[in-house]
């Protein structure tokens, strides 16, 4: 090990990916790629929070885009609707998410496997058809459409896309970043333990549904931040941000970018998007091709590309070792 | 000392343990035994918290731990091993057992710094090599063998720093050699002294070599206790549970 401690590592990479990030437009100043990378920011924050549940927590929740979509409301209305800042606004949308994920959280966390994620996954409809039928808040299936103000703020004006595209960066650079160090640190292996063994967690003093409650808060936050930026993106929010379709592609990512690598998702969700991308553009028979291509992955990889990739690192240096 | 006063405990209409009072005394290693379902694991897990009792007290220092979570009452003391080990697959040695301390610490839920806390590292050491664990200390748990899963398991109750340790047949599953490593590593951490050891065993001669006291259990009832000799000597105790043993034998 070098002098350099694991979070002084990890900061310096996400200040360097922060700062490729940013030189990005420079190479190439094309719409597509800034498109895709502030889609990319969005989605790799919904799908590495889910992340925080499934490979970390052990926790699969059917609906986690529930908090994509609130992020993304709360954060265009209080636009909307009062007159605060972007910032406010953002801060705002986050402190929602994180009530909302702690109401449902504290009933969901109680219940194991498949009946939590049942559960998550019914909240995620009761919290759809709200949407949908608010018209009045919402604009009900129609999605909260206008465009969203978006007043100047330190010399940050959000009417221009360089500018989203640089916010949007450094929110998700600095959320992924958080997220890396939360799950290196004490909390971060307690919900390992409850992973690998809830019983003996038990047993060792460990209050399990306190540890889950704090990950699915925080895993709600996060994607809050997510679902932030895409309401930017798209100047506006609708109600398939919080369908089960947007939570079944955040569990499409992670699968497909494996889950016991940290960035695994946000790579899961860069391949997802191009197959999106092509896939739409060259064939009418959109969800089939996707459809074969994902059965390709989970067949082919099973546990998503980055943990093959792990899986290779590991053997490799015993087969140089000349081990049995 | 861990006192345990009229216990009852049904299942259904299945009376699993009924008027079970028994003493262990601070610093004490003692064994309980009897006959497969007399109720042995039951009374372990009433005693941690795995199961909650129908009546009856069970206290610690004179503190009553009945109503307790499992997670409170390791705290208050009472820390426990598995007859199957439960272990955290995906962790290494060192890493499960600096887990298990930052709960023992209070820091379970601690969002700042980095795993390992730097104050878990002593312990975590001191219990590998009181348990023999220390070459194994990068290995991932899911990788160690039987014996190494079992003493890895003992380990996490220990690190705790537990008033009582309850052993749920730790040499279960075990070659005679690893039986009698396992035995010696037990009585060298009882000899240090402070710790109650209770412990369930099948095995009748690790049972009268090491346990000062006694206690069996059949069908769920105190059937004797006392010392080696006196259980040896005990005729109910021979109906019960020596004559079924040595028609075992040969297992």
């Amino acid at each position: 090990m070098s002098g350099l401690k694991r979070w002084q590592k990890d900061s310096a990479w996400a200040a360097l990916a922060l700062l490729l990030l940013l030189a990005l437009p420079l190479l190439d100043p094309s719409r597509v790629v800034v498109d895709f990378i502030i889609r990319l920011c969005a989605v790799g924050l919904l799908a590495t929070s889910l992340n925080m549940l499934v490979g970390y927590g052990g926790m699969v929740s059917f609906g986690h885009a529930m908090f994509f979509g609130s992020g993304a409301y709360a954060f265009s209305l209080m636009l909307q609707k009062t007159a605060v800042s972007v910032p406010v606004a953002l801060l705002t949308a986050v402190v929602f998410c994180g009530l909302l994920a702690a109401v449902i959280g504290a009933i969901c966390v109680r219940l194991k496997g498949i009946y939590f994620s049942f559960l998550t996954l019914a909240f995620q409809m009761l919290l759809h058809s709200i949407i949908i039928t608010w018209t009045g808040l919402t604009g009900g299936d129609q999605g909260l459409t206008g465009g969203i103000p978006r007043p100047v703020f330190i010399g940050i004006d959000l009417s221009k896309t360089q500018h989203v595209y640089m916010f949007s960066c450094v929110l998700a650079v600095v959320c992924l970043l958080v997220m890396r160090l939360l799950m290196q640190s004490p909390f971060g292996y307690t919900l390992r333990m409850l992973r690998d063994n809830e019983d003996r967690a038990a047993f060792l003093g460990i209050n399990a549904w306190r540890v889950r409650l704090y990950a699915f808060i925080l895993a709600g936050m996060f994607a809050g931040v997510g679902g932030v930026i895409m309401a930017l993106f798209v100047s506006g929010a609708f109600p398939d941000f919080s369908y089960w379709t947007m939570s079944g592609e955040a569990v499409f990512m992670i699968m497909m970018g494996g889950i016991h690598v940290f960035t695994g998702p946000v790579l899961g969700a860069a391949l997802l998007q191009i197959f999106n991308d092509t896939i739409t553009r060259n064939t009418q028979y959109h969800g089939l091709a996707l459809g074969l291509v994902i059965l390709l992955f989970t067949l082919g990889f099973q546990r998503g590309i980055t943990d093959v990739f792990k899986g290779w690192r590991k053997w490799l240096p015993a087969a140089n070792k000349g081990g049995h | 000392m861990l006192s345990i006063d009229k216990l009852y405990k049904s299942f259904g209409g299945v009376s699993a343990i009924s008027d079970v009072s028994m003493e262990f005394p601070e610093g004490s290693l003692s064994a309980v035994i009897g006959p497969n379902g007399a109720g042995k694991t039951t009374f372990f897990n009433l005693i941690s918290g795995g199961l909650q009792p129908d009546s009856g007290e069970i206290l610690l220092d004179g503190e009553n731990m009945v109503g307790l979570s499992r997670n409170a009452i390791v705290h208050k003391g009472i820390g426990r091993a598995f007859q199957v080990a439960k272990l955290f697959k995906s962790l290494t040695v060192e890493e499960s057992l600096r887990a298990a301390l930052q709960s023992a610490f209070g820091h379970s839920a601690q969002m700042h710094g980095s795993f390992p806390l730097p104050a878990t590292r002593d312990r975590a050491h001191e219990v590998m090599e009181q348990l023999g664990l220390q070459n194994k200390a990068d290995t991932v748990s899911g990788n160690l063998s039987h014996g190494d899963q079992k003493l890895l398991d003992m380990a996490l109750a220990l690190v705790m720093q537990p008033k009582v340790l309850l052993l749920d047949e730790p040499v279960a599953g075990m070659g005679p050699d690893e039986r009698s490593q396992m035995m010696d590593t037990v009585q060298q951490l009882w000899r240090k002294g402070g710790l109650t050891i209770v412990l369930i065993e099948h095995d009748m001669d690790i049972v009268f070599r090491v346990a000062q006291q006694i206690h069996v259990l059949s069908y769920g009832k105190l059937l004797a206790q006392g010392n080696a000799e006196e259980i040896r000597a005990n005729p109910r105790v021979i109906e019960a549970y020596l004559g079924h043993a040595q028609e075992n034998a040969g297992e």
